[in-house]
């Protein structure tokens, strides 16, 4: 977790509350509601000191039986009616702050799903997953208990106060006067506790990530005989984090019996003043009862009111961040303009002098122009960083080109609906990203219009139906994340029933360079070709196969195209193609190698899983 | 059940005198505080006998003063009790991680971190919670409930028998709604894990899913989760919203029937005003440790199941460690010798390496080379026992490796590893990771031998920067060129480099090589590299395929061979002209 994402609290902030309480409008008749109840249940909360009152002095000290039934009877009245105020409160704010949290949960992820990709190179994923889950979280504490109990807790106080007037103005003084004290007790503590605490979690923390650093290292810790020296500097860490906790354990100790006392003070006063009042002027014992229990009533809701400044604090940060991310402005290309028809016919691509820089004075894509026409096919042919991912990304419309235009079906991309165009183009990516569901879920990816028929029949046409089969049940086999249970091999011939399951008309291809058995690569040579049929396709090529089968071959190099032809004209030309095809022959390692290179220059705050696809599609 | 209770006492044996003394203060100090509805008791009666002020007075001082003893010894009880749990957690928190440190790799493979981690923060917490507060608030429950109604029971037995009728309640809903709170809650931190995935496939995929317009069924996934998660939550609300207002109602029950049924007992004249007041006052104090009962039942209950779960991690054998009688000589020669070597990772079928035999001769220079996959890191794993090998297999000057002691052993093998694992600490301290209390000269020599001084010059603090999270994140061939500086700073007579060159240019590469090669002359070296510039300089050159040795020579013997090792070379110099051109 990187440092802004900590816990920090933050003032009170006027616009971002009423910002927040706009999440609140769709429930506002749930959340007046609860506020009336709340209200009731503070009011019937008070009712319990003076039926004592009423039992003492007009049921017992009067010897009326008949009385006490009568309070008896109202008491269990008050008792149930209290419960039942409580219970519904409690269910109605949750549920409201429940829904809230929903809403606000599908207005990020829906807003996530909508801005550029360029975006999601800049922010980690880990930040973003915690505005998600965590930020939100934090706001359900404000939702769903602290701002309707809040009114509650002031309602109580001042209705305790009128109460205590009502008895006796007088015994109200006496017992306030602890009030001071009770105050100050409380702020110092909870102002020790709070640094000492934060202190406990800093530590922790440390300590946790020593942990933590130790099991993933284990390997390191143990080679170098570190183990001593490690287990030495943890016990000095635990031992840190051992004595912040006695702080605060002191802290505790020291606050329960000086509230304790506080509150014998108090009781004591009463017993003293209060007596003598009893004997002179003829304040009633009842009357003395029901004091004691309205001054054991008053603390608890000005602790909490305290409680919830901090809830208010920590929501206020949490949403600022939330806000952040909702402000970012949404994808400019998903423009619904052109109703391109999306279907089987082969279409057309055209680079016109594209040229891409992702920082501004480094050229990845540098004037490269060539077109496929309808049913032709055309081979990307270049080493490691030539570009030729980049230009999927371009013609994905995944980012633009600072210069020149990619027309798609003879229309310039920025007049195609990204949407559309995605839908036009049928996409299979060497690392094949997997999604937990489905077999089948994975093949059709959501999309309602492809049928299990379709999905089969794709399935078939790629020979991906066999070992589908033979999984523990088929096409419905659970696919883990990142679809580890199944072998390179299969995880291509997925990919392959994909994209054929879109009937695309346009086919773009980046071949696998994973090696796998004879037997699967005999299938995946027969369902590559059964998937470029006659379709126009334009293949980033690793395979002789594959090579020696498309009309025409483009060469980049460092961004540029370097040769075009066909295999046997670049052949004779005898010049970088010609090179990149005896390498190609021998197996290429050089393509692993710089794989596991570029891995390890990613990012470290990023996860594996974008590591493969970043690279897949970032760094050719 | 009875085995982990007997696991838990030594950690609790240690704190014996403090945890006692602890008990003591508790029983104490809710005795003292429960003379205090006594004093009122005999406050009210004498104030109907009628009553001097002075003797009012008295009461009161003698109220303030019960609380003054009772607060001494509540603050001594968490001073003892609380104090100790954190003592306990500490040793158990350092039991745990030194044992962690002796499991040998292959057990980490098995396991998640997460799955370590949260026995070592969930777990250890619940355990804490039990010896402490649950400790505790048992004494001070049992204290209190016996002590409380052996007060009321000399008031009035009958009255004490219908008045605590509502209070087992208390307790049975304490236990049995935290329990199911506890439960529900569990689960529904599972469906937030799921959210958590959810989004993190998603947001790891965005390319995806752009590229096949998946946004709105993504959405509606997303949305499943989601409506889930809130529908468990509401679950819990059921019960939690329930919760509080019950226990209102059974605690606001009974001090209804003590205030009624008290009445009456003071109307027929079998109590007196005071005694009613005492009753009351007891019926209230009665409160908490009921409620406390069901609560501690509950901490008990997940303090044993987490003491359970570290026990088990706890009990896990290190498998690899020094044997009885190890040797560990003066001086090491670094000869190697491996002796048809076939070797399977536990719980694989097929064997990673198969019948290697081949000798290292002290201080010469041992190149293998394969496709990733072929056994070489295996090979090397097996030197420093990474991984056991099988016994007669590995030797290192005449002997077994696995009659070394293990620090000697590793101790005499430097190896950079292929996975290049820093760690929190400065450049310096990252470098001087096997060998601290090495010379600040020393660490930059290792630094200039690795190619990484003048880079490390240029960081913001040189070689006191930090790396990782808190500090600098250093690029993937800074990282490689660390470890190798961390290893040669060891000075070992064996010298193991698995493929560390991977990410750095070849300018650098020759730079580290010739610096290599003057201090790796005397040592023994093993280097596992996939590029030929790396290795073309080795007195042995062995190709590995499936596990197997598949050619072994020099350099020029292998290109003049055409095999394997030739088509490597020819790819490596078509690399190096299309780079060129």
């Amino acid at each position: 977790m990187s440092h802004d994402d900590e816990l920090h609290t933050r003032g009170y902030d006027h616009r971002l509350m009423r910002r927040l309480l706009g999440f609140l409008r769709p429930y506002r008749g749930q959340v007046w509601f609860a506020v009336a109840i709340v209200m009731a249940d503070a009011a019937v909360g008070l009712v319990g000191p003076y039926l004592t009152k009423e039992a003492i002095d007009n049921g017992i000290r009067h010897h009326d039986p008949a009385h006490l039934d009568l309070v008896a009877i109202a008491y269990v009245s008050m008792l149930l009616i209290g419960f039942g105020l409580g219970y519904l409160h409690t269910q109605v704010m949750q549920r409201v702050g429940q829904s809230v949290m929903h809403d606000l949960r599908r207005s990020l992820f829906d807003h996530l799903q909508r801005l550029p990709v360029a975006f999601f190179d800049k922010n980690p994923i880990g930040r973003l997953m915690t505005r998600v889950t965590s930020d939100v979280d934090t706001l359900n504490e404000l939702f769903s208990a602290g701002m309707v109990s809040a009114v509650g807790d002031a309602f109580t106080v001042v209705g305790v106060i009128i109460a205590m007037v009502n008895l006796n103005a007088e015994l109200l003084l006496v017992a306030f006067s602890v009030l001071p004290l009770i105050v100050i007790v409380t702020l110092v503590f909870r102002a020790k506790v709070r640094r000492s605490f934060r202190e406990v979690r800093t530590r922790l923390a440390r300590l946790n990530a020593f942990f933590n650093e130790n099991i993933s290292g284990v390997g390191t810790v143990q080679l170098l005989n570190r183990e001593p020296h490690n287990a030495a500097e943890f016990r000095r860490l635990n031992a840190s984090h051992r004595d912040a906790n006695l702080t605060s354990v002191f802290y505790y100790a020291l606050f329960f019996p000086a509230l304790d006392l506080v509150g014998a003070t108090a009781v004591s006063l009463i017993v003293w003043y209060g007596g003598r009042q009893v004997m002179w002027t003829g304040i009633t014992l009842g009357t003395l009862v029901a004091f004691i229990q309205y001054t054991q009533r008053f603390f608890r809701p000005i602790s909490d009111l305290s409680e919830k400044y901090n809830t208010l604090q920590q929501a206020m940060a949490s949403s600022e961040r939330i806000f952040g991310l909702l402000d970012t402005p949404e994808d400019a290309t998903y423009t619904p303009g052109v109703q391109t028809p999306v279907g089987p016919a082969p279409g057309s691509i055209e680079f016109d002098h594209v040229s891409f820089a992702y920082q501004e004075d480094h050229r990845v894509i540098d004037d490269v122009s060539f077109s496929v026409g309808a049913g032709e096919r055309v081979a990307l042919v270049g080493a490691t960083g030539s570009g030729k991912s980049t230009l999927i990304s371009l013609l994905l419309r995944f980012y633009e080109p600072q210069h020149g235009e990619i027309r798609v079906d003879g229309i310039p991309l920025k007049d195609w609906d990204a949407r559309a165009l995605r839908r036009r183009i049928g996409l299979v990516l060497q690392d094949v990203f997997l999604f937990s569901g489905t077999i089948a879920s994975n093949v059709s990816l959501g999309d309602p219009a492809i049928t299990r028929a379709t999905i089969e029949r794709a399935a078939t046409d790629v020979h991906a139906d066999d070992f589908i089969r033979a999984l523990p049940g088929g096409y419905d086999a659970p696919v883990m994340e990142r679809g580890s249970t199944l072998s390179a091999g299969q995880r291509q011939l997925l990919s392959f029933a994909r994209a054929l399951a879109r009937d695309p008309g346009l086919l773009v291809l980046d071949e696998a360079t994973s090696a796998v058995d004879t037997h699967t690569e005999q299938h995946i040579q027969a369902a590559l070709h059964r998937l470029m049929g006659n379709r126009t396709s334009l293949v980033i090529a690793h395979r002789l196969s594959t090579i020696l089968d498309v009309d025409r071959i483009v060469v980049l190099h460092r961004g540029r195209v370097r040769e075009t032809g066909t295999h046997a004209e670049l052949l004779a030309l005898g010049g970088l193609y010609a090179r990149l095809y005896e390498l190609t022959a021998l197996g290429g390692s050089a393509a692993s190698r710089a794989r596991s290179a570029s891995t390890d220059d990613e990012e470290s705050s990023q996860t594996p899983i974008s590591q493969i696809v970043d690279t897949r599609m970032n760094l050719a | 059940m009875r085995a982990m209770h007997s696991r838990l006492l030594p950690y609790l044996a240690r704190y014996r005198g403090g945890l006692a003394v602890g008990g003591v203060c508790i029983a104490l100090a809710r005795v003292v505080a429960l003379a205090q509805p006594k004093v009122l008791e005999l406050a009210v009666d004498d104030l109907y006998r009628g009553v001097t002020a002075e003797k009012l007075g008295r009461y009161a001082l003698i109220l303030f003063g019960i609380s003054v003893v009772a607060g001494t010894f509540s603050y001594f009880m968490r001073q003892t009790v609380i104090a100790k749990s954190r003592h306990i957690e500490f040793d158990l928190r350092n039991d745990l991680f030194e044992h962690l440190l002796k499991l040998p790799l292959g057990t980490f493979q098995t396991r998640s971190t997460g799955d370590l981690m949260s026995r070592a923060t969930t777990d250890l917490a619940a355990v804490r919670m039990m010896v402490g507060p649950g400790f505790m608030y048992l004494i001070n429950t049992i204290v209190g409930v016996v002590v409380s109604i052996g007060f009321m029971l000399a008031i009035s037995p009958r009255l004490t028998l219908y008045a605590t009728l509502p209070l087992p309640f208390v307790s049975l809903t304490v236990w049995v709604f935290g329990g199911r709170i506890h439960r529900r809650f569990e689960q529904i931190q599972a469906r937030f894990a799921a959210i958590s995935s959810r989004v993190q496939e998603n947001l790891a995929g965005v390319r995806v899913v752009r590229a096949f317009a998946r946004e709105e069924s993504e959405l509606a996934a997303f949305e499943t989760l989601n409506q889930d998660y809130v529908r468990q939550n509401l679950a819990l609300i059921k019960s939690s919203a329930m919760f509080h207002p019950l226990l209102a109602l059974l605690s606001g029950l009974a001090a209804m029937l003590g205030l009624y049924l008290g009445g009456r007992e003071v109307l027929s004249g079998h109590i007196t005003l005071g005694q009613f007041v005492a009753f009351t006052a007891y019926l209230g104090m009665l409160n908490f440790p009921v409620y406390a009962l069901g609560w501690v039942i509950n901490l008990f209950q997940r303090g044993m199941a987490s003491f359970g779960r570290i026990v088990e991690i706890l009990d896990l054998d290190p498998g690899i460690t020094s044997p009885p009688d190890a040797l560990a000589p003066e001086s090491c020669r670094g000869e190697l010798e491996f002796r048809e070597l076939t070797f399977t990772y536990p719980g694989s079928a097929t064997p990673a390496l198969r019948g290697v035999s081949f000798r290292v001769p002290a201080g010469s220079t041992v190149a293998l080379v394969g496709r990733t996959g072929s056994g070489m890191s295996t090979l090397l794993s097996l030197l420093p026992r990474v991984f056991d090998p099988p016994p007669q297999t590995v030797f290192l000057d005449g002997h077994d490796v696995r009659e070394y002691d293990l620090a000697w052993l590793r101790t005499n093998i430097a190896f950079a590893t292929q996975e290049h694992v820093l760690f929190s600490e400065t450049v310096a301290n990252n470098i001087a990771y096997g060998s601290p209390e090495a010379p600040r000269e020393a660490i930059e020599h290792a630094a200039v031998l690795a190619q990484l001084d003048d880079e490390v010059r240029r960081f913001p603090k040189g070689y006191d920067t930090l790396v990782g999270e808190r500090g600098i994140t250093l690029s993937g061939g800074q990282r490689q060129r660390a470890c190798i500086a961390r290893a040669l700073i060891l000075d070992s007579r064996v010298m193991l480099f698995d493929n560390c060159l991977s990410s750095v240019d070849t300018q650098t590469e020759a730079g580290i090589l010739s610096a290599l090669h003057a201090h790796t002359r005397s040592r023994t070296t093993l280097i596992v590299s996939h590029r030929v510039s790396s290795v073309r300089e080795a007195d042995l050159i062995l190709v590995l395929e499936d596990g197997g040795i598949a050619e072994r020579g020099h350099h020029d013997e292998l290109v003049a061979l055409g095999g394997r090792y030739a088509r490597l070379a020819r790819a490596q110099q078509l690399e190096d002209e299309i780079e060129a051109s």
